[in-house]
């Protein structure tokens, strides 16, 4: 299977270890990734916080590349998929802005949904047998706090998720890598995402609860699918908090007996390596 | 029709309720206050007003209070309020029209260093068509003064090569500077 691959800019700096495990997860998985020629920046919470048509307008050029690779498109980052899929949701529900984007960018949409979150496509068009199958090393004896954050959830229209209060596709796809996760609740709420620089203290209150109440939960550690969830977590904690923070593409790697994981853990800022390495002992035990 | 504030009786400016409807696409007339929104908000606690009472301001016509607020750029755009308003009102669609609105009208950002944080990320995209983390930080931290924070950890992201030195510019960027041309335009 072919698929137009969407990084993203955190992709290549802060969440390196993300990018890696997306493409070897889905090598795995016979998944071949294609990244779209140079690709822009979605703009992100900068733009649709100061300018609407910055925001409609930096998402439709890379609509534009995806519907000329003529491919489904799969995004990894939570808030890259839900600044693409708002501008293609708008893009196919408004004549307006439809109109206004192909005149400024000179193309002809033809009005086909192509946008996916990877999490999603890998659960939902790849499915949990196929992935079952392919594990060598299951994660047994791993409790995991499955933390969906926003932007892959809400708005619901939108994101297409199963629930915006309780989603299950991350549960659902830890249970088939042999993970239990737990029941806890705040899967759905915010960990401060683009304040991080501008309000570190409020920040760290909001992810530092959620760290603490994923260990209330009984969880070994918390995973993901948002590169800036993951350095809000990992970086604003308060001390001493050494709780492991996954991208769910990389506990699937270490579950899919992948030789690359070690690499993803030396980019962690909290080293999740000890955790990996009694998972996998509990699972060749 | 007038308003009793803390500081006297104000005109109401009904056309603001209407131009901010308009601009987000939201039915603001149909909050009654129920507070649902504020009540989920994660970051109520670091505002200086609730979600429904800006949201009441809009109907009352408050210009002026709800443009100079801290509440529109403390709203972090999580969207947790409008997945649960019983009347389908994206109150974050409100908030982000509502800081166009304050930008467009010269109004002091109440929440300076969130205005400039989004402003050195912009031009980060315009500059190379995509984010380079490593100059927008430094960026942020020379105009915003605050030169020392987080240096450990972002000497630690060096380290783990999460931080690259020099940008990469993807020829694309002048399709990208197109578009911001345009957005300024409009």
């Amino acid at each position: 299977m072919k698929l137009a691959y969407y990084p993203g800019c955190s992709l290549e700096a802060t969440a390196k270890e993300f990018d890696s495990s997306v493409r070897a997860v889905s090598k795995a998985l016979d998944v071949e990734l294609v990244e779209i020629p140079e690709w822009t920046c979605c703009g992100a919470t900068s733009a649709h916080a100061t300018n609407h048509s910055l925001s409609v307008g930096l998402p439709a050029l890379t609509i534009k590349q995806i519907q000329k690779m003529g491919l489904d498109c799969v995004v990894p980052c939570s808030a890259c998929f839900n600044r693409l899929k708002t501008a293609e949701y708008n893009m196919i529900h408004d004549a307006g802005i439809r109109q206004e984007m192909e005149e400024l960018l000179n193309f002809k949409f033809d009005g086909q949904p192509r946008v996916y979150d990877l999490l999603a496509y890998f659960v939902e068009k790849i499915g949990l047998p196929t992935i079952s199958k392919k594990v060598q090393k299951p994660l047994k004896n791993l409790k995991v706090a499955c933390y969906y954050g926003c932007l892959s959830v809400r708005p619901r229209e939108i994101t297409g998720i199963d629930s915006a209060e309780n989603p299950m596709q991350l549960d659902k796809l830890m249970k088939a890598l042999g993970a239990t996760p737990v029941n806890w609740s705040y899967k759905v709420e915010c960990c401060g995402a683009g304040h991080s620089v501008a309000k570190a203290a409020m920040v760290t209150n909001l992810s530092g609860r959620i760290l603490a109440k994923a260990r209330a939960a009984g969880a070994d550690a918390v995973v993901n699918s948002c590169p800036l969830c993951q350095t809000n977590l990992e970086m604003r904690r308060s001390p001493g908090e050494d709780l492991p923070v996954f991208y769910f593409t990389e506990l699937m790697g270490l579950a899919l007996g992948l030789p690359e994981t070690r690499d993803w853990w030396s980019k962690h800022l909290v080293d999740p390596s000890k955790l990996a390495d009694s998972v996998q002992a509990g699972a060749t035990s | 029709m007038y308003i009793i504030t803390e500081g006297g009786p104000r005109a109401l400016d009904l056309n603001f309720t209407k131009v901010v409807s308009e601009r987000s696409g939201q039915e603001i007339e149909a909050c009654y206050q129920c507070q649902k929104c504020a009540s989920g908000c994660p970051i109520a606690e670091y505002g200086d007003m609730d979600t429904n009472q800006v949201l009441r301001m809009i109907q009352f016509g408050l210009k002026d209070e709800v443009l100079k607020s801290k509440a529109i750029w403390i709203c972090v755009g999580c969207e947790t309020c409008g997945a649960r308003c019983p009347n389908g009102i994206r109150i974050a669609a409100v908030m982000d029209t509502l800081r166009e609105m304050a930008i467009e009208e010269g109004v002091t950002p109440a929440e300076k260093d969130i205005y400039l944080f989004h402003q050195c990320f912009l031009d980060s995209v315009k500059s190379h068509g995509r984010v380079h983390e490593g100059t927008m930080l430094m960026r942020y931290k020379l105009k915003s003064g605050h030169l020392m924070d987080d240096v450990g950890v972002g000497l630690k992201m060096f380290l783990k090569g999460k931080l690259a030195l020099f940008p990469h510019s993807v020829p694309s960027k002048t399709e990208v500077r197109r578009i911001f041309d345009w957005a300024k335009k409009k």
